[in-house]
């Protein structure tokens, strides 16, 4: 018994080195601005910085932008999926599963291709357009976890009954989805909206090859050119997705007290 | 000198004694079983015998070894678990052959062995299938031929029928003991299913909140159980208060009649409260030669079981459940007859709770 | 890229219920379906037609023979090494983690940190953890001082660079390993008392028990995971160039430098670089998906 806790105990000790560290070094890094003394300079200088601002907000607008499209092209799919269509099940899975196949960069590099100004749909051609095909990207990039998230809560309710007995009083079919089954499936949908907004805030490859204003160029371009503030920029990026992580944990406790009653 | 014996064996764990002073004795070739409600402590017995439990205190020797300090892989016993446990990963023949691969056997001896096995649980032609392709009772049979492909000094089984459904339980339940007497391997069979205890084992051991209560031949058990707790958890029991008349004639009050017990009543005084057994299938409508006492009675319940009929009767301050066999010349009796009821004194049982 | 954890699921599908109107019920997922094909799926196509064609639309191989130069070659093999490196390391320490975590007999609480961490860390890559890494392995990191100050170790004159093969799979592994531990953690908890049971009193060892039983049921998760990880690290650009710039040529960096016009002249090279790409982590995820139902298979 205590030769076999031993050995664990040493995994886990080397585990904590290999995380600790890098955690430890940023937020070390982070705080040396200022020589010789600890000081939280970096923080203010970024925080102070008009384009972390400008940026900062333009991904979070973006991150919500694509929980809201995702949600409405996921949720009523994966319900009629289930309802209508189970003999499609797989074929739709297998498309969910794609953006993991295929790497963003050749995604975006189709969409370049595909949306530029000269060709039929030329979205590439606005800033606006561009905005909506990146938003319409991230979508893509979430679909595997926003899909799987909605499909595992949608079977822990059962979608035709509760279906038949809102339609038997006399419910619509938007009053069917809005009242009934997202309500059933809130849980899933706010586990997969926190995780696309940690995957999309500090996304890179999307918004950098469509020049798009977004935090994740700005934060390489700060990396290229800085040398305390990237430390600091990491701390920053590190807590929101930790915050996504804790939230999703949060509420899925919160689902289980409150199905317990 | 016995195969296998445990002498006061205890197991605690954390401040929870889960088994307290366990004495028993098994001659080459028996079949054990260790009959008790879940959570009595069988499992825990077994573990012990098998070496992934240590014993808090006693000792356990087979063929004369103490074997508490050996490791499992040491001690040579062949063990069967209630959910199969057969490697996922390996097919029925693979399965068998897996403690003879481990022991390093040659190829030619393992197959064989294998096939030999096979034969014996009548699944020859399953060899090449996966776990995941059979049915559970030809999983538990496989798992019955891994266990004893090794020819183990000790063959343990621990509730190996219960997640089975009931025919299979039953045709399973003869097969293994049909296979454990032509092998002479002496068994250990842990059950909750007083059915199961009584038609395979030689002898049964049944167990209460971590106690021994009763070793003995399913005849003794069933008919003279040695406490309340035996007598209720195997078979169907009338259960009587009473009072004693007087010791010495052997005389009980129940309700407003005496009525004549031949189980020596013990050092126990006039007054005192006594509880009596009494087996459904003792009593009889009709009288038999050899039964000594009559009692009347009204009868309150009649369920007709098919073969048997199981009649409850009132005798004025107590019930008496009783067994008549099915006979389609004489209807069966009818509730709110008169009837006597006739036994011998000799058939009831004074519990010693 | 990340990849988050996707336990997989047998569905118990609704029961489909036949009606007047389920000619038209496909209509429902007319939405679904033309946001995969716009955005998905065409888009996709466009680049793996755009490889066999050359500048006049006519067929031709020549694009994708033209990946057999030296430099193309090249990047494709650093890109190899470093996803299965990352990979292999990533299944190693993963799993020794799981298994401390399942069965190693630690305190039961600490269960729970370790896979809320293990979500965290697996989500946390891009460009905050190349600045990690830099902050902590770089010049001027954390531990590269210490190494130095305190014990005297130079890891940069031993040949340590992080902007190199070494500090790139060092980097990965902090998103790779959580990963592992995410998807294996479950299938060691998956793996019965009564298995380890059954064969040790048959007479095997514990190193006997984990070569023939343990190891064979995990095998096809292993495999399956082991195969994510490596496309998981090969598709992973924001890392490698938040880290490296272009200093480091490894096939996706060569393949951002190129859709951003900088470097290879033809543009169709570049569909055959993605190609190529498209290819291996469609091998490795093929391969993720099969062992992962052979696995499914067994435990059941
Ligand atoms: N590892 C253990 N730790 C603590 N208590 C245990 C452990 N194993 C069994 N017990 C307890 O010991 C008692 C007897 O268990 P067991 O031998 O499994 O009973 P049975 O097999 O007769 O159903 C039960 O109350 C059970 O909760
Ligand atoms: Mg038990």
């Amino acid at each position: 018994m205590k030769r076999r806790s031993l050995w664990s105990w040493i995994v886990l000790v080397l585990a904590i080195l290999y995380f600790g560290l890098p955690l430890l070094g940023t937020v070390d890094f982070s705080m040396k601005m200022r020589r010789g003394v600890y000081s939280l300079d970096a923080y203010w200088a970024v925080l102070g910085d008009p384009r972390f601002q400008a940026t900062f907000l333009y991904s979070v607008v973006m991150a919500c932008m694509t929980i809201v499209v995702g949600v409405l092209l996921v949720v009523p799919t994966a319900y009629w999926v289930r309802l209508k269509l189970p003999r499609w099940r797989p074929v739709i899975e297998f498309i969910t599963m794609l953006p993991l196949v295929i790497p963003a960069i050749v995604i975006v590099f189709g969409y370049i291709r595909l949306y530029n100004t000269s060709s039929w749909l030329p979205l590439t051609g606005s800033a606006l357009g561009t905005d909506a095909l990146l938003t319409l990207g991230y979508t893509t990039l979430a679909l595997p976890y926003m899909y799987r998230a909605v499909d595992t809560g949608l079977r822990t309710i059962d979608v035709a009954t509760l279906t038949e007995a809102a339609e038997s009083l006399g419910a619509g079919w938007i009053t069917v989805m809005w009242r009934v089954i997202l309500p059933n499936v809130l849980v899933a949908v706010l586990s997969g909206a926190f995780l696309t907004f940690a995957i999309v805030i500090g996304e890179f490859t999307m918004a950098a090859l469509l020049n798009r204003p977004a935090f994740g160029p700005y934060l390489q371009l700060v990396g290229a050119n800085r040398a305390y503030e990237p430390a600091a920029l990491a701390v920053i990026a590190f807590a929101i997705t930790w915050i996504c992580m804790g939230l999703i944990q949060l509420v899925t406790r919160l689902q289980k007290h409150t199905m317990r009653v | 000198m016995a195969f296998l014996e445990l002498s006061g064996v205890r197991k605690d764990f954390e401040l929870v004694r889960v088994v307290r002073d366990f004495n028993l004795d098994v001659e080459r070739g028996e079949f054990i079983s260790f009959l008790g409600p879940s959570g009595c402590g069988k499992t825990t017995t077994l573990r012990m015998v098998a070496g992934f439990e240590t014993p808090t205190a006693g000792e356990i020797r087979i063929a004369g070894r103490d074997v508490v300090g050996l490791k499992p892989n040491q001690r040579n016993i062949g063990m069967v678990f209630q959910s199969y446990a057969l490697f996922p990963n390996m097919t029925v023949a693979q399965n068998v052959a897996f403690g003879l691969k481990v022991a390093g056997k040659p190829r030619a001896e393992i197959d064989a062995r294998v096939a030999q096995m096979l034969g014996i649980i009548k699944l020859p032609q399953l060899a090449d299938r996966y776990p995941f392709q059979l049915s559970g009772g030809q999983q538990q049979r496989v798992a019955l031929a891994r266990a004893l492909a090794v020819q183990p000094q000790v063959l343990l089984l621990d509730e190996p029928l219960s997640a089975l459904d009931a025919k299979i339980r039953v045709s399973l339940r003869e097969e293994i003991r049909a296979i454990q007497k032509a092998l002479g391997i002496t068994t250990i069979y842990v059950t909750h299913d007083q059915e199961e205890a009584l038609s395979m084992s030689d002898r049964i051991v049944v167990m209460h909140e971590g106690r021994v209560d009763q070793i003995g031949t399913p005849f003794e058990i069933y008919n003279t159980p040695a406490t309340s707790f035996v007598a209720s958890f195997v078979g169907t029991l009338n259960r009587i208060e009473g009072i004693i008349a007087d010791p010495s004639a052997g005389t009980v009050r129940v309700g407003a009649r005496d009525v004549a017990v031949a189980s020596p009543l013990g050092a126990r005084r006039a007054g005192e409260q006594v509880s009596l057994a009494l087996r459904p299938e003792a009593v009889t409508l009709a009288p038999r030669p050899g039964q000594d006492v009559a009692i009347e009675a009204r009868i309150v319940e009649v369920a007709f079981l098919g073969s048997v009929i199981r009649v409850r009767a009132d005798i004025g301050g107590a019930t008496i459940t009783l067994d008549t066999f099915n006979s389609p010349a004489s209807p069966p009796p009818r509730i709110g007859d008169a009837v006597t009821l006739h036994l011998s004194s000799s058939d009831w049982v004074v519990l010693a709770d | 890229m990340t990849t988050a954890i996707t336990p997989a699921e047998a569905g118990a599908a609704a029961p489909a219920r036949r009606s007047a109107r389920v000619s038209f019920a496909w209509l429902g997922i007319v939405p679904f379906m033309a946001f995969a094909l716009l955005f998905l799926i065409v888009p996709t196509l466009q680049i793996v037609i755009g490889a066999f064609r050359d500048q006049d639309g006519a067929f031709t191989f020549a694009n994708v023979l033209h990946l057999f130069q030296p430099s193309i070659l090249s990047a494709y093999w650093i890109s190899i090494r470093i996803s299965v490196a990352s990979a292999l390391l990533g299944c190693v320490a993963g799993f020794f983690i799981a298994a401390a975590v399942s069965i190693g007999n630690l305190p039961r609480w600490m269960r729970g940190p370790v896979m809320t961490f293990s979500g965290v860390a697996s989500n946390f890559a891009g460009v905050p953890l190349a600045f990690a890494f830099l902050a902590t392995f770089g010049r001027l990191g954390l531990v590269t001082v210490l190494l130095r100050d305190w014990f005297g170790v130079n890891i940069y004159a031993m040949g340590f660079n992080i902007l190199s093969f070494s500090g790139l799979t060092l980097t990965y592994l902090f998103f790779q390993i959580p990963l592992m531990v995410l998807i294996v953690t479950p299938a060691i908890d998956g793996l019965k008392r009564e298995w380890r049971e059954a064969a040790v009193i048959l007479g095997a060892s514990t190193p006997q028990y984990w070569r023939m039983v343990a190891l064979p049921i995990l095998w096809p998760t292993l495999l399956g995971t082991f195969a994510l990880l490596f496309a998981n690290a090969f598709g992973a650009v924001a890392t490698a160039f938040a880290l490296t710039g272009s200093s480091l040529s490894i096939v996706p960096i060569l393949l951002f430098a190129q859709i951003r016009g900088d470097v290879l002249q033809d543009p169709h090279l570049g569909y055959a670089l993605a190609l190529g790409m498209i290819v291996l982590t469609g091998i490795a995820n093929g391969i993720y998906i099969v062992t992962r139902s052979r696995a499914e298979r067994w435990i059941k």
